[in-house]
Order: C-alpha cells, then structure tokens, then sequence
C-alpha cells in the first residue's frame, strides 16, 4: 500500500520579468489501486502539478510538501522520485535521437530496479507487453520518439510503466490526440497494469472521454491553481453536460 | 562561371549559427598550390582559410624546420605494422607517386613537404585483399618538438585493405598523408587523433580516387592542443566514391579544425561527407569547413554534405561553414547541412524521470548523438576507441551544469 500526498503544494515559474504563481495550495492524496481524475480548462495548472510532482527544473515549488508514503519527494532528484515508484506519463513525450527504444527501456529498468533485468525474462516481458499494446515489434529498434506518431508516443509512454512497474502514475492528457482505437488500447494498458500492480493513477485529462474507458474513484475539478470540487464518478458526469462555466468567473 | 551557394540545394538556417558566414571571393580550386614554402605567407589570421584558426599558437609548425630528430631519439616515431601483400619504402622528394597527387595547399602542408627527405611509402599489391589492417603509429616524442611528416599510401588496383593512422604522444606535428586509390580498390583511412593536449598537429590528407574505386576517410579527433586536419579528395576517373567522415570531441583548451575540399572533376562519382562534433568546457573551439566544388565536366555526379555538432556546456564554440560551388546543372544531386545545438535538457528531463541518473542519461545522448556516424564507421576496432574516448570525456563533466 502506498500513498502519495500532495499538501497545500504552490508552485511558481519564472517568466521574463517575474515569477508568476500557478498552483496556489493543491491538497490530493492518492493510495494504490484509487484512481484520481484531475479535471480542468486550459491554463488551470494541471499540467503544471504533474511537472512539479515529477520535478522538471522549470517550476520552483514555493510552498507546501509532496510526500511518497511520508518520504519527502521535493527533497528528491529527479531520477530518485522515479526510482522512489512515481511515475509520469508526459503529454508531450521527448525524441531522443540515436537511443532505440530496446536500449531506454532496459537502461531505465535497470535504474529502477537496481540491476540489469534477467534478460530471457526481460526479452519476453518487452515484447508480451509490446504485444498487449498492438505495437509493432520493428518499434523496439526506432529511436525514441523519433519520427513516432501521437497514438504512438502515448503507447510508448504505457509501454514504460507496464515494464517499469511504479506505484504512482501521473498521466498527464493521456487521451489527447488520441482516435478512439488508439485511446481504447492505451485505456486497457492503464486498466490492465492496475489490476496487475495495484497502481495508484492520477488521471489529468480535459475531456470526460477517457473515463468512459477508465473508471475513475474520485474526480477532482481544478480551477485556477487548486482543487475547485471533488466528488465521484458522477461530478464528471455533470462536468460532461455542464462544462467548467460555474466554476468560472462570469465573462471569462 | 561558378556559382557559390546555388540556391537549389538545401541550406539549414542554423547554418549561419556559427557565426559570420562569408562568401568565399574565389572558387575553391584558385587557392594556391605549391612545394615551395615562400609560396604561402606566414598566415595572419585574416585569410580566408585561416581566419577560424588561433595562428598565434602555431608559430612553431609554420616554421620552415626540421625535424627535432636527436641521435637515436626521434621527435616522432612511426611506426609500421603490415602484414602480407604489402610493401614498405622511402620516397625521396620527386620520386613518383610522391608529389603527382599531394600538392601542399597551405604553409603546415609546404613545410611538412619541404622538411621531409624521405617519405613514408606504404603500397599495396594489386587485387590484395588484406585480413588485418595496416597500422602507422605516430608517436610524437615531446611537446614541442617539431616533427615533419610525408606518407605516401599506394592501394593498387581491386585491392581492399583498412589503413590506420594513430597518433598518439605529443609534438609539433605536420604531417602530410598522400593516397593514391587504384582502379576499383577499395580502401579505408583512419586517422586517429589522440594526442597529449600539448601537441600541435596540421595535416594535410590528399586522395585521388580511381575508377570505380571506394574510398572512405575517417578522421577521428579527441586528444591534442590544436589540431587541424584537411581532407581532400579527387577523381581520376569516372564511377569513384568518396566518404568523409568525422568525429570530434573538444574540451576546455582545445581547437580541433576539419576541413574537407570534394574536388567533382569526373562524370558518374559520388561523395558523402558527415562529420558530428561533441564541445564541453570554456574555450572548447571546433571548426568544420566543407567545400565541394562540381566543375562542369562532373556531370551525373551526387553529393552531400553535413556537420553536426552539440554544445554541452556554456563557453564553447563551434563553427560550421558549408560551401558548394557548381558549374554543371546535370548532376543527380548536391546538398548540405549544418547545425550546432545544444544540450537538450528535455531530454535530460525525460530520460531522468524514467530513473535513470543525470550521468547515465547525458551518456545515452551523446551516444545517441553519435550513433548514425558511428554506424557509418563501421570499424569495431575504431569504434570501440572512438566509444571508450566519448565516455571518458563524459566523465570528466559529470556534476558540471549544462548549457542553459
């Protein structure tokens, strides 16, 4: 059992001139096996949690704490919060030329776990969950990201945590730019390894279109750099007939 | 007339990134050629070929000398490992081959020229197909003793052999290395610079590619204070193809400089020219100057050339400068690109948020970085120096804050 507690977290990043404020107290805890659907409009800071949890320089947390089953993850480099079980399923996922995908996933399996994956079990592993994903096995060979379409990228970033096996998972508009095909096996992958593992999952999505695949157990709305209202399934619901416009100041 | 940069070929925008791109005023093949020393001037710097290099610091290599050879203790040793089919020798100046294909294009290559008596003569037997690479180590026996070098390569025709230049030690090094490529031969040079960081090296590398014939260079540049490299190639016939490559790695104090001059004077050749540098450190310097000059009788010909290079940190240079000139339009193709970057910390990002550690994740990059020319190699032998040198100046920046 774990548990990821994000407490009265304020995160600021630094523009031209200043640094301006985009999480302003985020309170959320999440345990294995729940799943937490972070929904929002654009520019509420969704995004910005997930980087800041995950530790991208670009965002200076000016306040509050994240604690991974009471260790302090701020305190944390960021390959030790991977190490630590956290894991991030990045929207925009980065090309990294002349690094194939066979040699990440076994370099990042072996920073995980501590050593190099047994590699009759390693190969078999790969390509059973390469399999499970409708993935080309030719994929292994490309290099990362290089030249990979949208649905591609999404189910390489699956691909990673099926074989990485994290506690917590932040998937961060998973759905996005994804066909309903695509969005249907990326769903499964994110079903399957929780029924697996246990995962705990933290949902960001701006459409209520992936939790017909993916049942959320709370559903978290967020506005303006904090949780708005949170509820279960059925607030999603609402928020599919009704939009964000309550939670929005009038005009805007 | 000739027309410099013609407009139909891709140029990379980032290609002006390194700085002041200037039109050359002449073509390429009007530059002076001459085994008389007095031809070339002492370079100032404002010359067109010089005008990336510290000449300051090269005095003692511009220098009409001879070589610094003490009773029983060479300046630099070269040393010959040939097994089968291959036949070693002197040349004395005029002896032919020396001298029909190497004409020295600058001061460095006029006095390596002038100061050597006897040059270094290396042939290959005629349809020879060698099991094990020809090695000439160069080991220079001091930093700043001056050493002159000649070496004349003679591949004969439909051999196939792996020739490996190492310099190793340090020295005030010019050394010239003339290639002759029989018809259909197949030849490979390697010229490895991995020099103490004291040493001076000009060189002046000139093939002359037969008919049907493949030839690849490599150079392979890492250790050494200066080191500036000139990789020519022409055609004695039609059907030949050229592959340059390089691979570079400058730290804190170094200039390491590689020029390529792709002479299209036949029909129906092919040339390939790639060359990827890696900077770390203040004052790391790089320059890449590739020309390519398609005269009018080389019609049908293809070519393409590229410089990459990735800056790891702040306070690194890296010019890159691609010139074409070409006086025929019936040609199947000609391009080139350049770029200079930097360290991506995205991808820093990315790969350390899947667990694996800064030093570990800056590796893979730089690998991956490398990874398309080190295919091109294809030498296990070089390849495997070439990795083991790239981490080993990894791992001299580890901790080190990369470029912002």
């Amino acid at each position: 059992m774990t548990t990821l507690e994000i407490k009265n977290l304020q995160v600021s990043v630094e523009t031209e001139d200043s640094a301006k404020e985009i999480l302003k107290g985020v309170d959320l805890t999440i345990n294995s096996g729940e799943t937490h659907a972070i929904m929002g409009p654009n520019g509420s800071g969704k995004s910005t949690l997930a980087y800041a949890v995950a530790g991208h320089p670009k965002y200076t947390v000016t306040g509050g704490q994240v604690l991974l089953d009471g260790e302090d993850v701020l305190a944390m480099g960021v390959d030790e919060r991977a190490q630590a079980g956290l894991f991030l399923a990045m929207q925009y996922p980065v090309e990294v030329p002349g690094v194939t995908v066979s040699n990440f996933l076994r370099t990042a399996k072996t920073s995980i776990d501590g050593e190099a994956p047994k590699l009759r079990h390693w190969v078999k592993d790969v390509k059973v969950a390469m399999e499970s994903l409708r993935m080309d096995p030719a994929f292994a060979e490309r290099n990362v990201n290089e030249g990979f379409s949208g649905g591609e990228k999404k189910r390489h970033e699956i691909l990673q945590m099926e074989l990485i096996e994290p506690k917590i998972a932040i998937l961060d508009e998973t759905d996005s730019g994804l066909d309903v095909d695509a969005l249907k096996v990326v769903s499964e992958g994110v079903n399957r390894i929780k029924d697996k593992t246990g995962l705990g999952v933290m949902l960001i999505t701006h459409y209520t279109r992936i939790l017909r695949y993916i049942q959320p157990d709370y559903v978290h709305v967020f506005i303006n750099g904090r949780v708005a209202e949170s509820g279960g399934r059925d607030l999603a619901d609402r928020l599919e007939e009704e939009g964000y416009d309550r939670f929005l100041p009038a005009g805007v | 007339m000739s027309l410099l940069v013609d407009d139909k070929t891709h140029q990379d925008p980032q290609a002006q990134i390194g700085g002041d791109h200037r039109i050359p005023d002449q073509s390429r093949a009007a530059r002076t050629r001459s085994f008389d020393v007095g031809a070339f001037g002492l370079p100032t710097g404002r010359e067109e070929e010089w005008r990336f290099t510290p000449v300051d610091r090269l005095g003692a290599v511009f220098s009409d000398a001879a070589t610094d050879d003490r009773d029983g203790d060479a300046a630099a040793d070269h040393a010959v490992t040939a097994g089968d089919h291959v036949t070693v020798g002197t040349l004395a100046p005029g002896q032919a081959p020396r001298g029909t294909v190497l004409v020295p294009e600058d001061r460095g290559a006029a006095v390596a020229s002038a100061n050597t008596e006897q040059a270094l003569h290396v042939a290959i037997d005629a349809e020879a197909e060698l099991a094990e690479p020809v090695r000439v180590d160069v080991t220079g026996r001091g930093a700043g003793r001056r050493s002159n070098a000649h070496v004349v390569l003679e591949a004969g025709a439909h051999s196939k052999a792996l020739v490996i230049l190492d310099h190793t030690g340090a020295a005030d090094h010019t050394g010239n290395l003339e290639v002759l490529v029989g018809d259909g031969a197949e030849l490979t040079v390697v010229s490895l610079q991995r020099w103490d960081d004291e040493a001076l090296h000009l060189a002046q590398h000139e093939a002359l590619v037969g008919r049907d014939a493949t030839y690849k260079h490599i150079a392979v540049s890492i250790g050494g204070g200066i080191v500036r490299m000139n990789s020519n190639v022409r055609y004695a016939g039609p059907g030949g193809d050229a592959t340059l490559l390089g691979v570079y790695f400058a730290d804190s104090g170094q200039h390491l400089e590689h020029r390529s001059f792709v002479d299209h004077n036949a029909p129906r050749c092919t040339s390939l020219v790639t060359y990827k540098g890696a900077l770390q450190g203040d004052t790391a310097r790089t320059v890449w100057v590739g020309d390519v000059l398609i005269r009018a009788e080389a019609e049908g010909i293809d070519t393409y050339e590229l410089n990459r290079n990735l800056v790891l940190t702040d306070g690194a240079r890296a010019d890159s400068v691609p010139n074409l000139e070409i006086e025929t339009g019936d040609i199947a193709g000609a391009g080139h690109a350049s770029s200079t970057g930097r360290f991506d910390d995205e991808q820093l990002f990315y790969l350390m948020s899947r667990g694996i550690t800064e030093d570990e994740a800056r590796r893979l990059v730089v690998r991956g970085f490398f990874a398309d020319i080190i295919a091109k190699i294809g030498v296990p032998e070089v390849v495997e120096t070439l990795m083991t040198a790239i981490d080993e100046e990894l791992s001299l920046t580890m901790g080190r804050t990369p470029a912002a």
